[in-house]
């Protein structure tokens, strides 16, 4: 800082000394015009400061919005991909479940971006072939409950993995159990989820 | 022309060789209507002789599984031989009413069939075996034995015949005898549902992709895979061939539930749903082997049992017979080759057991009833069935004579799902008349 007016007033003398022919009495700049610079100088600082704090605050607010809003989606998400299950070689919704597919119908409805994917599974107790056309039955069942719902069908798709791909392989009633589910997942405008009202 | 050089010395390795590898009890998890006797049986001896060592077990082994045959085996001793032609006393003291004489004619072999009571030759056959490290010589050797088979008894055997099966979700197949297990698909696809065409060149699967399914169709000879047009979306699975080859019955499971459609493959046209299932399930489509009828599953009357309807879907009606509330659910049919009865199995206490049904008297018929066993399918004989059983603890292929109740495992590596049997491969190469 200070380098800097010492050349800016030694170039003042320069061009007053090869100036004109009517010479001037040749004096310093004075210290006063360096003063006035670095008070404006302080003042950009400060307004550049006080910008950035508030930008600063704003994308802290931003960011505190959205992880709410991640928070939310997760919760949703989680929500929407709560399995349900069925009886042995049953493909009707329990009433157990109902609420948990109320609750994926309302999601659905306030979200109209999200499509959906509903893959039902089975036990390996009942035959191969017979067991793809069960799951494809129980991921129906799950569909029909949401369309009667109110969400437009066009925006869920069904498969069926039958017996091939059990949560657990273990041979008692509790995996059965288990295996015997619809699974959820969202395909699409799952990025950002709004809670329905 | 050499006859084969009188036996003499035959050692008689059969009775203790023979009990050892015989016929397993009756009782192993097998009914069936007819009294097993194993008497009753004619018995047969592959003639001991020089020669011959890599035909002989195979085709003995041939004849064994045709459950037609009580085999005897002796031995041959070569310093006891003397000239002269079959002793045909010697073996009838045997036991025996058939032998089966190899005999060489050049680069060709002779094949007689004698009729040892009659002391004549009953039928024969010239057959040039490939070498026995060659790929086709144990079906050439498989040939013969069918021919042996349907000398003595009208109909040939299944010997020359190969099972299509799901083993840790890839595609293999084994002969009937349960040489050559080999896998056709890689680990990059899961594949269910194999079926074999008529002819054996091909065969359809369903190459299961996330919660989806097209149907291919496999080119044997090739190695190359075709994908049927119509099964490019949804979940296609449970096909089967009409017998002329051309038609594709199968399962596609979708929006609108599931049903039995058949497409051309021939010209990969003329799509036609067979079924119309508003809130029932029709599945796993068989042909009777005149092509003018298929059987299938349906949940239309709640549980899924038997039906039956013309090959382009009208007539629809019960094939099996079932007391609702009582009757177990039926799965997984496959029509007969000679046309006569429909394997299937139904859930007997919570377990599933292969039956036959009749088709004259619309009867069923429970064959097994140890372990859990499913999926059966028909020998090229329309007599032996194979299936799944775990009763060795895992998930095996197993081949029970409907007629006799004897019962065999067909060894295998993995646990097996979803068999398919071939029928016979004919036109053999090297085999002339």
């Amino acid at each position: 800082m200070r380098r800097k007016f010492i050349v800016l007033a030694a170039g003042v003398l320069v061009a007053a000394a090869c100036g004109g022919s009517q010479p001037e009495p040749v004096t310093p700049a004075p210290v006063a015009i360096d003063s006035t610079a670095i008070k404006e100088q302080m003042r950009q600082d400060s307004i550049a400061a006080a910008e950035r704090a508030r930008a600063e605050a704003e994308r802290r607010a931003t960011e505190a919005a959205l992880a709410a809003a991640a928070l939310i989606t997760n919760q949703l998400t989680a929500e929407v991909h709560d399995m349900i299950n069925f009886d042995f070689d049953r493909s009707d919704i329990r009433m157990e479940d109902e609420a948990n597919l109320d609750r994926k119908a309302a999601i659905m409805m306030a979200n109209a971006a999200v499509r959906m994917r509903i893959a039902g599974h089975a036990d390996d107790r009942g035959s191969d072939e017979y067991n793809l056309a069960l799951g494809n039955r129980r991921a129906e069942s799950a569909k029909r409950y949401l369309v009667n719902q109110g969400v437009d069908g066009s925006r869920i798709n069904i498969v069926s993995f039958g017996e091939e791909r059990p949560l657990d392989p273990a041979q008692t009633e509790e995996a059965w159990t288990k295996n015997r589910r619809d699974e959820f997942e969202m395909t699409a405008g799952a990025s950002q989820l709004v809670a329905p009202n | 022309m050499r006859r084969w050089i009188g036996a003499v010395a035959l050692v008689l390795v059969a009775g203790s060789l023979a009990a050892q590898d015989s016929v397993p009890p009756v009782d192993q998890g097998v009914r069936v209507g007819i009294e097993y006797t194993p008497g009753v049986r004619p018995r047969l001896v592959v003639f001991p002789g020089p020669g011959y060592d890599s035909v002989r077990p195979i085709l003995q082994r041939d004849l064994d599984y045709s459950d037609r045959f009580e085999l005897i085996y002796v031995g041959y001793h070569p310093d006891g031989a003397s000239a002269g032609g079959v002793n045909y006393q010697l073996y009838r003291r045997l036991g025996a009413q058939y032998g089966v004489e190899l005999t060489p004619s050049g680069s060709a072999t002779v094949v007689r069939l004698h009729d040892l009571d009659a002391g004549e030759v009953r039928s024969h056959q010239t057959v040039i075996f490939p070498p026995p490290d060659a790929p086709e010589f144990r079906m050439a050797v498989h040939q013969i034995s069918d021919e042996i088979v349907r000398w003595v008894t009208g109909t040939p055997g299944y010997a020359a015949s190969r099972l299509a099966y799901v083993g840790r979700k890839r595609l293999w197949v084994v002969d009937s005898d349960g040489v050559g297990n080999r896998s056709l698909t890689g680990a990059d696809e899961a594949v269910l549902s194999p079926a074999w065409s008529p002819d054996g060149r091909r065969i359809v699967y369903t190459r299961f992709d996330e919660g989806m399914g097209s149907l291919q169709l496999l080119f044997l000879a090739s190695g190359s895979t075709v994908t049927v047009p119509s099964t490019r979306s949804g979940l296609n699975y449970a096909s089967a061939f009409s017998p002329d080859g051309r038609i594709l019955a199968y399962t596609r499971s979708g929006e609108g539930g599931t049903d039995v459609f058949r497409v051309d493959v021939g010209d990969m046209c003329c799509l036609q749903r067979l079924t119309v299932g508003r809130y029932a399930d029709n599945l796993s489509p068989t042909y009777s082997p005149d092509g003018r009828r298929i059987a299938f599953v349906s949940t239309r009357a709640g549980p899924p049992q038997i039906y039956v309807m013309s090959a382009d879907g009208t007539d629809q009606e019960l094939l099996a017979s079932f007391d609702f509330g009582a009757t177990g659910s039926s799965f997984a049919p496959e029509w007969s080759p000679d046309g006569a009865q429909v394997a299937f199995h139904r859930a007997i206490e919570g377990r599933f057991q292969v039956f036959v049904l009749d088709l004259a008297s619309r009867r069923v018929r429970q064959l097994t009833s140890a372990g859990r066993n499913e999926d059966p399918t028909w020998a090229p004989d329309g007599r032996h069935v194979a299936f799944v059983s775990t009763r060795s603890g895992r998930r095996q292929l197993w081949i029970v004579d409907t007629e006799t109740g004897r019962i065999r495992q067909l060894g295998t590596p993995d646990a097996v799902r979803l068999p398919s049997w071939s029928r016979r491969f004919g036109g053999a190469a090297g085999v002339n008349h």
